[in-house]
Protein backbone atom coordinates (compact mmCIF):
# COMPACT_ATOMS: atom_id res chain seq x y z
CA UNK A 1 0.00 0.00 0.00
CA UNK A 2 3.05 2.66 1.13
CA UNK A 3 4.44 1.97 -2.14
CA UNK A 4 1.41 2.36 -4.38
CA UNK A 5 0.51 5.59 -2.63
CA UNK A 6 4.57 6.65 -3.40
CA UNK A 7 3.86 5.42 -6.48
CA UNK A 8 0.90 8.17 -6.70
CA UNK A 9 2.88 10.72 -5.85
CA UNK A 10 5.69 10.54 -8.07
CA UNK A 11 2.94 10.03 -11.30
CA UNK A 12 1.46 13.17 -9.53
CA UNK A 13 4.81 15.36 -9.77
CA UNK A 14 5.88 14.31 -13.26
CA UNK A 15 2.15 13.84 -14.53
CA UNK A 16 2.13 17.49 -13.78
CA UNK A 17 5.12 18.74 -15.54
CA UNK A 18 3.92 16.78 -18.96
CA UNK A 19 0.71 18.18 -18.56
CA UNK A 20 2.52 21.96 -18.72
CA UNK A 21 3.86 20.92 -22.11
CA UNK A 22 1.01 19.29 -23.31
CA UNK A 23 -0.91 22.19 -22.53
CA UNK A 24 1.63 24.51 -24.66
CA UNK A 25 0.73 21.93 -27.56
CA UNK A 26 -2.77 21.97 -26.96
CA UNK A 27 -3.12 25.53 -27.37
CA UNK A 28 -1.40 25.29 -31.40
CA UNK A 29 -3.40 22.64 -31.71
CA UNK A 30 -6.87 23.94 -31.26
CA UNK A 31 -5.51 26.83 -33.95
CA UNK A 32 -4.28 25.32 -36.17
CA UNK A 33 -4.89 21.46 -35.53
CA UNK A 34 -0.84 21.00 -35.71
CA UNK A 35 1.50 19.51 -33.55
CA UNK A 36 4.42 21.76 -32.95
CA UNK A 37 7.59 19.15 -32.29
CA UNK A 38 9.52 22.04 -31.46
CA UNK A 39 7.42 22.64 -28.19
CA UNK A 40 9.59 20.98 -26.14
CA UNK A 41 13.06 22.87 -27.34
CA UNK A 42 11.29 25.89 -26.81
CA UNK A 43 10.48 25.36 -23.64
CA UNK A 44 14.32 23.81 -22.37
CA UNK A 45 15.40 26.64 -24.04
CA UNK A 46 13.34 29.18 -22.30
CA UNK A 47 14.41 27.16 -18.85
CA UNK A 48 18.24 27.77 -20.18
CA UNK A 49 17.76 31.26 -20.16
CA UNK A 50 16.26 31.12 -16.82
CA UNK A 51 19.43 29.52 -15.32
CA UNK A 52 21.20 31.82 -16.65
CA UNK A 53 19.38 34.93 -15.69
CA UNK A 54 19.42 33.53 -12.10
CA UNK A 55 23.04 32.74 -12.67
CA UNK A 56 23.68 36.63 -13.33
CA UNK A 57 21.96 37.41 -9.55
CA UNK A 58 18.12 37.81 -10.82
CA UNK A 59 16.05 36.61 -8.02
CA UNK A 60 14.72 33.07 -9.26
CA UNK A 61 10.90 33.98 -9.95
CA UNK A 62 11.72 37.23 -11.80
CA UNK A 63 13.98 34.90 -13.53
CA UNK A 64 11.06 32.76 -14.42
CA UNK A 65 8.84 35.63 -15.45
CA UNK A 66 11.49 36.89 -18.15
CA UNK A 67 12.33 33.69 -19.15
CA UNK A 68 8.36 33.09 -19.82
CA UNK A 69 8.36 36.72 -21.82
CA UNK A 70 11.78 35.59 -23.77
CA UNK A 71 10.25 33.04 -24.79
CA UNK A 72 7.00 34.18 -25.77
CA UNK A 73 9.01 37.02 -27.92
CA UNK A 74 11.10 33.83 -29.29
CA UNK A 75 7.96 31.88 -30.56
CA UNK A 76 6.06 35.19 -31.51
CA UNK A 77 9.56 35.82 -34.19
CA UNK A 78 9.51 32.18 -35.23
CA UNK A 79 5.98 32.44 -36.20
CA UNK A 80 6.66 34.79 -37.94
CA UNK A 81 9.19 34.27 -40.20
CA UNK A 82 8.82 30.05 -40.21
CA UNK A 83 5.09 29.52 -40.07
CA UNK A 84 3.30 32.33 -41.42
CA UNK A 85 3.76 32.06 -44.82
CA UNK A 86 2.99 28.69 -45.19
CA UNK A 87 -0.68 27.73 -46.04
CA UNK A 88 -2.26 26.86 -42.52
CA UNK A 89 -4.07 23.92 -44.13
CA UNK A 90 -1.59 21.92 -45.60
CA UNK A 91 -0.09 20.19 -42.22
CA UNK A 92 3.13 18.20 -43.75
CA UNK A 93 5.55 21.06 -44.51
CA UNK A 94 4.79 22.48 -41.18
CA UNK A 95 5.60 19.60 -39.06
CA UNK A 96 9.17 19.43 -41.07
CA UNK A 97 9.34 23.25 -40.05
CA UNK A 98 8.47 22.34 -36.32
CA UNK A 99 10.75 19.12 -36.89
CA UNK A 100 13.47 21.83 -37.87
CA UNK A 101 13.09 24.13 -35.55
CA UNK A 102 13.22 21.32 -32.90
CA UNK A 103 16.76 20.35 -34.08
CA UNK A 104 17.76 23.92 -34.41
CA UNK A 105 16.85 25.00 -30.81
CA UNK A 106 18.33 21.85 -29.40
CA UNK A 107 21.78 23.05 -31.23
CA UNK A 108 21.74 26.44 -30.08
CA UNK A 109 20.92 25.38 -26.46
CA UNK A 110 23.89 22.75 -26.72
CA UNK A 111 26.61 25.64 -28.12
CA UNK A 112 25.55 28.22 -25.67
CA UNK A 113 25.43 25.96 -22.38
CA UNK A 114 27.17 22.58 -23.71
CA UNK A 115 25.66 19.42 -22.62
CA UNK A 116 26.94 19.03 -19.27
CA UNK A 117 23.87 18.72 -16.67
CA UNK A 118 23.57 21.81 -14.77
CA UNK A 119 21.50 22.08 -11.48
CA UNK A 120 18.67 24.38 -11.77
CA UNK A 121 17.37 26.88 -8.75
CA UNK A 122 15.08 25.42 -6.66
CA UNK A 123 11.85 27.02 -7.57
CA UNK A 124 9.75 25.36 -4.29
CA UNK A 125 10.53 25.06 -1.20
CA UNK A 126 12.12 21.77 -0.41
CA UNK A 127 11.61 18.92 1.96
CA UNK A 128 8.28 17.22 2.56
CA UNK A 129 4.75 18.17 2.77
CA UNK A 130 3.53 14.92 4.21
CA UNK A 131 5.20 11.87 5.86
CA UNK A 132 3.35 8.52 6.32
CA UNK A 133 5.78 5.51 7.41
CA UNK A 134 7.99 5.69 4.13
CA UNK A 135 5.34 7.37 1.67
CA UNK A 136 6.77 10.99 1.16
CA UNK A 137 4.74 13.60 -0.48
CA UNK A 138 7.06 16.40 -1.16
CA UNK A 139 6.49 20.29 -1.34
CA UNK A 140 8.12 20.06 -5.27
CA UNK A 141 4.82 17.62 -6.32
CA UNK A 142 2.48 19.80 -4.65
CA UNK A 143 4.00 23.01 -6.22
CA UNK A 144 4.32 21.46 -9.47
CA UNK A 145 0.86 20.03 -9.47
CA UNK A 146 -0.68 23.80 -8.12
CA UNK A 147 0.94 25.56 -10.72
CA UNK A 148 -0.22 23.42 -13.51
CA UNK A 149 -3.69 24.13 -12.23
CA UNK A 150 -3.13 27.27 -11.75
CA UNK A 151 -1.61 27.93 -15.28
CA UNK A 152 -4.95 26.07 -16.37
CA UNK A 153 -7.11 28.64 -14.78
CA UNK A 154 -5.38 31.39 -16.54
CA UNK A 155 -5.39 30.12 -19.75
CA UNK A 156 -8.97 29.08 -19.49
CA UNK A 157 -9.27 32.50 -18.10
CA UNK A 158 -7.78 34.19 -21.21
CA UNK A 159 -9.47 32.07 -23.76
CA UNK A 160 -12.57 32.36 -22.86
CA UNK A 161 -13.12 36.16 -21.07
CA UNK A 162 -10.95 38.25 -23.13
CA UNK A 163 -11.66 39.47 -26.71
CA UNK A 164 -8.46 38.48 -28.25
CA UNK A 165 -9.39 34.88 -26.58
CA UNK A 166 -12.41 34.94 -28.46
CA UNK A 167 -10.72 35.80 -31.15
CA UNK A 168 -8.38 32.93 -30.79
CA UNK A 169 -11.09 30.28 -30.65
CA UNK A 170 -12.94 31.60 -33.33
CA UNK A 171 -9.63 31.43 -35.59
CA UNK A 172 -9.59 27.58 -34.26
CA UNK A 173 -13.44 27.33 -35.32
CA UNK A 174 -13.43 29.02 -38.63
CA UNK A 175 -10.64 30.26 -40.51
CA UNK A 176 -12.73 31.61 -42.94
CA UNK A 177 -15.82 33.34 -41.12
CA UNK A 178 -12.82 35.04 -38.96
CA UNK A 179 -11.01 36.51 -41.65
CA UNK A 180 -14.42 37.60 -42.51
CA UNK A 181 -15.43 38.86 -38.97
CA UNK A 182 -12.24 41.44 -39.24
CA UNK A 183 -9.67 39.20 -37.28
CA UNK A 184 -6.35 39.54 -38.19
CA UNK A 185 -5.52 35.46 -38.36
CA UNK A 186 -1.57 35.92 -38.34
CA UNK A 187 -1.10 38.22 -35.03
CA UNK A 188 -3.75 35.63 -33.17
CA UNK A 189 -2.15 32.61 -33.96
CA UNK A 190 1.11 34.47 -33.13
CA UNK A 191 -0.61 35.51 -29.89
CA UNK A 192 -1.25 31.63 -29.45
CA UNK A 193 2.19 30.73 -30.33
CA UNK A 194 3.63 33.31 -27.80
CA UNK A 195 1.36 32.18 -25.06
CA UNK A 196 2.28 28.47 -25.48
CA UNK A 197 5.76 28.94 -25.42
CA UNK A 198 5.53 30.99 -21.99
CA UNK A 199 3.61 28.19 -20.50
CA UNK A 200 5.94 25.52 -21.86
CA UNK A 201 8.68 27.62 -20.42
CA UNK A 202 7.09 27.52 -16.83
CA UNK A 203 6.92 23.65 -17.38
CA UNK A 204 10.15 23.18 -18.27
CA UNK A 205 11.55 25.56 -15.43
CA UNK A 206 9.23 23.04 -12.97
CA UNK A 207 10.29 20.16 -14.55
CA UNK A 208 14.28 21.38 -14.30
CA UNK A 209 13.53 22.60 -10.89
CA UNK A 210 12.49 18.55 -9.45
CA UNK A 211 15.11 17.96 -7.01
CA UNK A 212 16.17 15.02 -8.83
CA UNK A 213 16.87 16.20 -12.31
CA UNK A 214 19.36 18.76 -13.74
CA UNK A 215 19.06 21.11 -17.00
CA UNK A 216 20.76 20.31 -20.31
CA UNK A 217 19.72 20.80 -23.77
CA UNK A 218 18.29 17.02 -24.52
CA UNK A 219 15.83 16.87 -21.34
CA UNK A 220 12.99 17.84 -22.63
CA UNK A 221 13.28 14.47 -24.88
CA UNK A 222 11.57 11.80 -23.19
CA UNK A 223 9.27 14.90 -21.73
CA UNK A 224 8.24 15.73 -25.39
CA UNK A 225 6.97 11.96 -25.72
CA UNK A 226 5.34 11.73 -22.91
CA UNK A 227 3.73 15.29 -23.65
CA UNK A 228 2.52 14.27 -26.96
CA UNK A 229 1.33 11.41 -25.53
CA UNK A 230 -0.72 12.99 -22.32
CA UNK A 231 -2.38 15.65 -25.22
CA UNK A 232 -3.23 13.42 -27.29
CA UNK A 233 -4.72 10.73 -24.46
CA UNK A 234 -7.16 13.88 -22.65
CA UNK A 235 -8.16 15.32 -26.10
CA UNK A 236 -6.01 17.31 -28.31
CA UNK A 237 -8.15 20.29 -28.19
CA UNK A 238 -8.84 20.56 -24.45
CA UNK A 239 -6.98 22.34 -21.86
CA UNK A 240 -8.15 20.51 -18.91
CA UNK A 241 -7.62 17.05 -21.00
CA UNK A 242 -4.23 17.73 -21.00
CA UNK A 243 -4.08 17.41 -17.29
CA UNK A 244 -5.92 14.47 -17.17
CA UNK A 245 -3.50 12.87 -20.32
CA UNK A 246 -0.29 14.64 -18.08
CA UNK A 247 -1.87 12.49 -14.63
CA UNK A 248 -2.60 9.32 -16.63
CA UNK A 249 0.83 9.29 -18.23
CA UNK A 250 2.32 9.80 -15.12
CA UNK A 251 0.54 7.33 -13.51
CA UNK A 252 1.41 4.79 -16.23
CA UNK A 253 4.74 5.73 -15.98
CA UNK A 254 5.26 4.94 -12.40
CA UNK A 255 2.78 2.64 -11.49
CA UNK A 256 1.64 0.12 -13.81
CA UNK A 257 5.55 -0.13 -14.94
CA UNK A 258 5.74 -1.01 -10.80
CA UNK A 259 3.01 -3.25 -10.81
CA UNK A 260 3.08 -5.11 -13.90
CA UNK A 261 5.95 -7.48 -13.50
CA UNK A 262 6.46 -8.43 -17.69
CA UNK A 263 6.77 -4.43 -18.18
CA UNK A 264 10.36 -4.21 -18.25
CA UNK A 265 11.38 -0.45 -16.58
CA UNK A 266 12.65 0.36 -20.12
CA UNK A 267 9.27 0.14 -21.40
CA UNK A 268 7.62 2.75 -19.88
CA UNK A 269 7.89 4.68 -22.60
CA UNK A 270 5.92 2.34 -25.16
CA UNK A 271 3.57 1.49 -22.02
CA UNK A 272 2.46 4.98 -22.38
CA UNK A 273 1.66 4.84 -25.75
CA UNK A 274 0.33 1.54 -25.35
CA UNK A 275 -2.70 2.80 -23.01
CA UNK A 276 -2.88 5.70 -25.61
CA UNK A 277 -3.99 3.42 -28.17
CA UNK A 278 -6.38 2.13 -25.94
CA UNK A 279 -8.30 5.22 -24.88
CA UNK A 280 -8.10 6.45 -28.37
CA UNK A 281 -9.48 3.45 -29.75
CA UNK A 282 -12.40 3.63 -27.40
CA UNK A 283 -12.91 7.10 -27.35
CA UNK A 284 -11.49 8.68 -30.65
CA UNK A 285 -11.15 12.56 -29.63
CA UNK A 286 -9.79 11.52 -26.39
CA UNK A 287 -11.10 12.04 -22.84
CA UNK A 288 -11.99 15.64 -22.79
CA UNK A 289 -11.75 16.39 -26.46
CA UNK A 290 -14.40 18.14 -28.62
CA UNK A 291 -16.19 15.46 -30.75
CA UNK A 292 -17.86 16.73 -34.05
CA UNK A 293 -21.31 18.23 -32.61
CA UNK A 294 -22.45 18.94 -36.59
CA UNK A 295 -25.98 18.66 -37.42
CA UNK A 296 -26.67 18.46 -40.93
CA UNK B 1 -28.63 60.07 -58.77
CA UNK B 2 -26.93 58.82 -55.71
CA UNK B 3 -23.52 57.60 -55.67
CA UNK B 4 -23.30 54.03 -55.29
CA UNK B 5 -21.92 51.96 -52.05
CA UNK B 6 -20.06 49.52 -54.08
CA UNK B 7 -19.11 49.90 -57.54
CA UNK B 8 -17.14 47.05 -59.61
CA UNK B 9 -15.42 47.66 -63.34
CA UNK B 10 -13.50 45.35 -65.20
CA UNK B 11 -13.45 42.45 -62.55
CA UNK B 12 -11.54 39.61 -63.55
CA UNK B 13 -10.92 36.30 -61.71
CA UNK B 14 -9.05 33.69 -61.85
CA UNK B 15 -8.14 30.19 -60.54
CA UNK B 16 -5.00 29.10 -61.97
CA UNK B 17 -5.47 28.73 -65.60
CA UNK B 18 -9.07 28.79 -65.42
CA UNK B 19 -10.64 32.26 -65.52
CA UNK B 20 -14.01 32.70 -63.70
CA UNK B 21 -14.69 36.19 -64.13
CA UNK B 22 -14.65 37.38 -67.58
CA UNK B 23 -14.94 41.84 -67.32
CA UNK B 24 -17.44 42.15 -65.15
CA UNK B 25 -19.24 45.67 -64.44
CA UNK B 26 -21.97 46.27 -61.66
CA UNK B 27 -22.96 48.85 -58.81
CA UNK B 28 -25.18 48.84 -56.29
CA UNK B 29 -27.05 51.89 -54.91
CA UNK B 30 -27.17 52.66 -50.85
CA UNK B 31 -30.48 50.47 -49.00
CA UNK B 32 -30.99 48.85 -52.11
CA UNK B 33 -31.21 44.78 -52.26
CA UNK B 34 -29.32 43.88 -55.03
CA UNK B 35 -29.42 39.78 -56.64
CA UNK B 36 -27.13 37.92 -58.62
CA UNK B 37 -28.43 35.11 -60.11
CA UNK B 38 -26.58 32.43 -62.27
CA UNK B 39 -25.83 28.68 -62.36
CA UNK B 40 -23.71 26.49 -60.59
CA UNK B 41 -19.98 27.59 -62.09
CA UNK B 42 -21.09 31.05 -63.56
CA UNK B 43 -19.01 33.06 -60.48
CA UNK B 44 -21.14 34.27 -58.17
CA UNK B 45 -19.21 32.88 -55.20
CA UNK B 46 -16.35 34.44 -56.66
CA UNK B 47 -17.81 37.70 -57.28
CA UNK B 48 -18.78 37.71 -53.84
CA UNK B 49 -15.29 36.53 -52.69
CA UNK B 50 -13.61 39.33 -54.64
CA UNK B 51 -15.53 41.94 -53.02
CA UNK B 52 -14.57 41.01 -49.39
CA UNK B 53 -11.03 40.66 -50.85
CA UNK B 54 -10.73 36.92 -50.01
CA UNK B 55 -9.28 36.43 -53.38
CA UNK B 56 -6.86 38.07 -55.73
CA UNK B 57 -8.76 39.90 -58.84
CA UNK B 58 -7.72 42.31 -61.49
CA UNK B 59 -9.98 45.29 -61.99
CA UNK B 60 -11.63 47.92 -59.66
CA UNK B 61 -13.23 47.51 -56.64
CA UNK B 62 -14.80 50.76 -54.90
CA UNK B 63 -16.26 51.31 -51.75
CA UNK B 64 -18.37 54.35 -51.26
CA UNK B 65 -15.95 56.11 -53.74
CA UNK B 66 -12.46 54.56 -52.81
CA UNK B 67 -10.45 51.46 -54.15
CA UNK B 68 -10.52 48.17 -51.98
CA UNK B 69 -9.30 45.77 -54.26
CA UNK B 70 -5.57 45.85 -52.35
CA UNK B 71 -6.95 45.95 -49.20
CA UNK B 72 -6.95 42.52 -46.81
CA UNK B 73 -10.18 40.94 -45.90
CA UNK B 74 -9.96 42.81 -42.27
CA UNK B 75 -9.98 45.95 -43.47
CA UNK B 76 -12.27 45.58 -46.02
CA UNK B 77 -14.54 44.64 -42.58
CA UNK B 78 -13.62 47.75 -41.12
CA UNK B 79 -14.78 49.66 -44.37
CA UNK B 80 -18.49 48.39 -43.96
CA UNK B 81 -18.62 45.07 -45.69
CA UNK B 82 -19.65 42.04 -44.01
CA UNK B 83 -20.19 38.76 -45.82
CA UNK B 84 -21.77 35.51 -45.37
CA UNK B 85 -20.15 32.92 -46.82
CA UNK B 86 -21.87 29.70 -48.28
CA UNK B 87 -23.09 26.84 -46.09
CA UNK B 88 -21.11 27.52 -43.02
CA UNK B 89 -20.91 30.98 -41.83
CA UNK B 90 -20.94 29.99 -37.72
CA UNK B 91 -18.27 29.21 -35.49
CA UNK B 92 -19.86 25.85 -34.55
CA UNK B 93 -17.80 25.44 -31.29
CA UNK B 94 -18.41 28.69 -29.88
CA UNK B 95 -21.64 29.17 -28.22
CA UNK B 96 -24.15 31.33 -30.14
CA UNK B 97 -23.35 34.44 -28.21
CA UNK B 98 -19.35 34.24 -28.59
CA UNK B 99 -20.59 34.20 -32.05
CA UNK B 100 -22.56 37.63 -32.05
CA UNK B 101 -19.71 38.65 -30.31
CA UNK B 102 -16.58 37.68 -32.74
CA UNK B 103 -19.24 39.18 -34.94
CA UNK B 104 -18.41 42.47 -33.14
CA UNK B 105 -14.63 41.90 -33.24
CA UNK B 106 -14.28 45.05 -34.97
CA UNK B 107 -15.96 47.42 -32.87
CA UNK B 108 -14.95 49.22 -29.98
CA UNK B 109 -18.21 51.08 -28.86
CA UNK B 110 -20.64 50.51 -26.02
CA UNK B 111 -23.84 48.81 -28.19
CA UNK B 112 -22.83 45.67 -28.64
CA UNK B 113 -24.57 44.72 -26.09
CA UNK B 114 -27.62 46.48 -27.57
CA UNK B 115 -26.81 44.93 -30.74
CA UNK B 116 -27.09 41.49 -29.39
CA UNK B 117 -30.37 41.80 -28.32
CA UNK B 118 -31.79 43.56 -31.69
CA UNK B 119 -30.34 40.21 -33.34
CA UNK B 120 -32.28 38.17 -30.51
CA UNK B 121 -35.43 40.28 -31.24
CA UNK B 122 -35.25 39.44 -35.24
CA UNK B 123 -34.29 35.60 -34.27
CA UNK B 124 -36.15 34.82 -30.95
CA UNK B 125 -34.63 31.07 -31.28
CA UNK B 126 -31.06 32.34 -31.18
CA UNK B 127 -32.00 33.31 -28.09
CA UNK B 128 -33.58 30.28 -26.94
CA UNK B 129 -30.35 28.73 -27.82
CA UNK B 130 -27.82 31.77 -26.70
CA UNK B 131 -25.18 29.42 -24.48
CA UNK B 132 -25.74 26.31 -27.29
CA UNK B 133 -22.69 25.67 -29.57
CA UNK B 134 -23.48 26.99 -32.45
CA UNK B 135 -22.92 23.47 -33.82
CA UNK B 136 -25.63 21.68 -32.68
CA UNK B 137 -28.23 24.30 -33.94
CA UNK B 138 -30.06 22.93 -37.12
CA UNK B 139 -29.20 24.08 -40.45
CA UNK B 140 -31.88 27.37 -40.40
CA UNK B 141 -31.40 28.70 -37.01
CA UNK B 142 -27.28 28.70 -38.50
CA UNK B 143 -27.88 30.66 -41.13
CA UNK B 144 -30.19 32.80 -38.95
CA UNK B 145 -27.05 33.06 -36.93
CA UNK B 146 -24.44 33.11 -39.80
CA UNK B 147 -26.53 36.42 -40.58
CA UNK B 148 -26.78 37.68 -37.24
CA UNK B 149 -22.99 37.34 -37.15
CA UNK B 150 -22.26 39.05 -39.94
CA UNK B 151 -24.98 42.19 -38.83
CA UNK B 152 -22.83 42.46 -35.49
CA UNK B 153 -20.66 44.62 -37.53
CA UNK B 154 -22.98 47.22 -38.04
CA UNK B 155 -22.64 46.66 -42.17
CA UNK B 156 -23.58 49.38 -44.51
CA UNK B 157 -23.26 46.25 -46.88
CA UNK B 158 -24.06 42.82 -46.36
CA UNK B 159 -22.98 40.42 -49.12
CA UNK B 160 -24.93 37.04 -49.02
CA UNK B 161 -23.67 33.61 -50.46
CA UNK B 162 -27.07 31.49 -51.13
CA UNK B 163 -28.59 32.15 -47.87
CA UNK B 164 -31.24 29.59 -49.05
CA UNK B 165 -29.05 26.66 -49.75
CA UNK B 166 -30.35 23.26 -48.18
CA UNK B 167 -33.30 24.89 -46.18
CA UNK B 168 -37.14 24.13 -46.09
CA UNK B 169 -38.63 26.19 -48.42
CA UNK B 170 -40.90 27.64 -45.52
CA UNK B 171 -37.57 28.46 -42.96
CA UNK B 172 -36.54 29.82 -46.17
CA UNK B 173 -39.49 32.14 -46.60
CA UNK B 174 -38.96 33.52 -42.97
CA UNK B 175 -35.41 33.95 -43.57
CA UNK B 176 -35.84 36.40 -46.76
CA UNK B 177 -38.94 38.10 -45.16
CA UNK B 178 -36.41 38.76 -42.45
CA UNK B 179 -33.87 40.34 -44.49
CA UNK B 180 -36.35 42.54 -46.19
CA UNK B 181 -37.12 43.86 -42.49
CA UNK B 182 -33.50 44.32 -41.59
CA UNK B 183 -33.02 46.30 -45.07
CA UNK B 184 -35.88 48.78 -44.20
CA UNK B 185 -35.64 48.95 -40.28
CA UNK B 186 -31.51 49.38 -40.18
CA UNK B 187 -31.02 50.58 -43.61
CA UNK B 188 -28.29 48.20 -44.28
CA UNK B 189 -27.15 47.99 -48.38
CA UNK B 190 -27.78 43.87 -49.33
CA UNK B 191 -26.21 42.12 -52.27
CA UNK B 192 -27.64 38.48 -52.63
CA UNK B 193 -26.36 35.66 -54.70
CA UNK B 194 -28.97 33.42 -55.15
CA UNK B 195 -29.61 30.43 -57.05
CA UNK B 196 -33.58 30.53 -55.77
CA UNK B 197 -34.44 33.47 -58.43
CA UNK B 198 -38.25 33.44 -57.44
CA UNK B 199 -38.08 34.23 -53.77
CA UNK B 200 -35.10 36.60 -54.49
CA UNK B 201 -36.47 38.69 -57.23
CA UNK B 202 -39.62 38.97 -54.68
CA UNK B 203 -37.48 41.32 -52.41
CA UNK B 204 -34.83 42.39 -54.58
CA UNK B 205 -34.47 46.33 -56.35
CA UNK B 206 -32.35 45.18 -59.29
CA UNK B 207 -31.06 41.49 -60.56
CA UNK B 208 -28.22 40.66 -62.49
CA UNK B 209 -27.67 37.33 -64.12
CA UNK B 210 -24.23 35.76 -64.39
CA UNK B 211 -23.48 33.07 -66.94
CA UNK B 212 -20.41 31.99 -67.36
CA UNK B 213 -18.86 34.51 -65.52
CA UNK B 214 -20.00 37.64 -67.31
CA UNK B 215 -23.39 39.78 -67.19
CA UNK B 216 -25.97 38.66 -69.34
CA UNK B 217 -28.97 40.57 -68.39
CA UNK B 218 -29.74 43.37 -65.48
CA UNK B 219 -32.22 44.99 -64.75
CA UNK B 220 -34.97 46.20 -61.95
CA UNK B 221 -36.60 42.95 -60.00
CA UNK B 222 -39.89 42.71 -61.81
CA UNK B 223 -38.78 43.44 -65.22
CA UNK B 224 -36.15 40.54 -64.46
CA UNK B 225 -39.37 38.38 -63.40
CA UNK B 226 -41.08 38.72 -66.50
CA UNK B 227 -38.11 37.87 -68.70
CA UNK B 228 -39.19 35.29 -70.55
CA UNK B 229 -35.17 34.16 -71.04
CA UNK B 230 -34.96 34.61 -67.43
CA UNK B 231 -38.24 32.47 -66.40
CA UNK B 232 -37.29 29.81 -68.51
CA UNK B 233 -33.87 29.11 -67.22
CA UNK B 234 -33.97 29.81 -63.44
CA UNK B 235 -37.82 30.15 -62.72
CA UNK B 236 -38.98 27.31 -64.64
CA UNK B 237 -41.99 28.28 -66.12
Amino acid sequence: MDLFLQRVFDALTNGSTYALIAVAMVLIFKATTLINFAQGEQAMLGAFVVLQLWNWGIPMWWAVTIGMVFSGILAAGLERVFIRKFDPADHLPLVIITLGLFLVLNAVAAIIWRFDPQSFPQLFPSGNAFTYNNVRLSWYSIFAFGSCVLVLFVLQTLLTKTKVGLAFRAVSSNLESSRLSGIKIGPTLQFGWALAAAAGTLGASIYAANPVLQIEPSMMLRALIFSVTAAALGGLDSLWGALIGGLTIGFVQSVVVQYIPFIPNEMSLSAAVVVLLIVLTLRPSGVLGTRAVERV
Amino acid sequence: MTSPILHVENLKATYGPVQVLHSINFSVFPKEIVVVLGANGAGKTTTLRSISGMIETSGTIQLNGEATHNLTPSEIVRRGVAHVPQGRGTFPELTVEENLKVGAFIRTDKDIKTDIEICYENYPVLFERKTQMAGSLSGGEQQMLAVSRALMSRPQLLLMDEPSLGLAPQIVEDLFTRFVAINQDQGTTMLIVEQNAQLALDIANRGYVLESGQISVEGKAEELINDDAIRRAYLGA
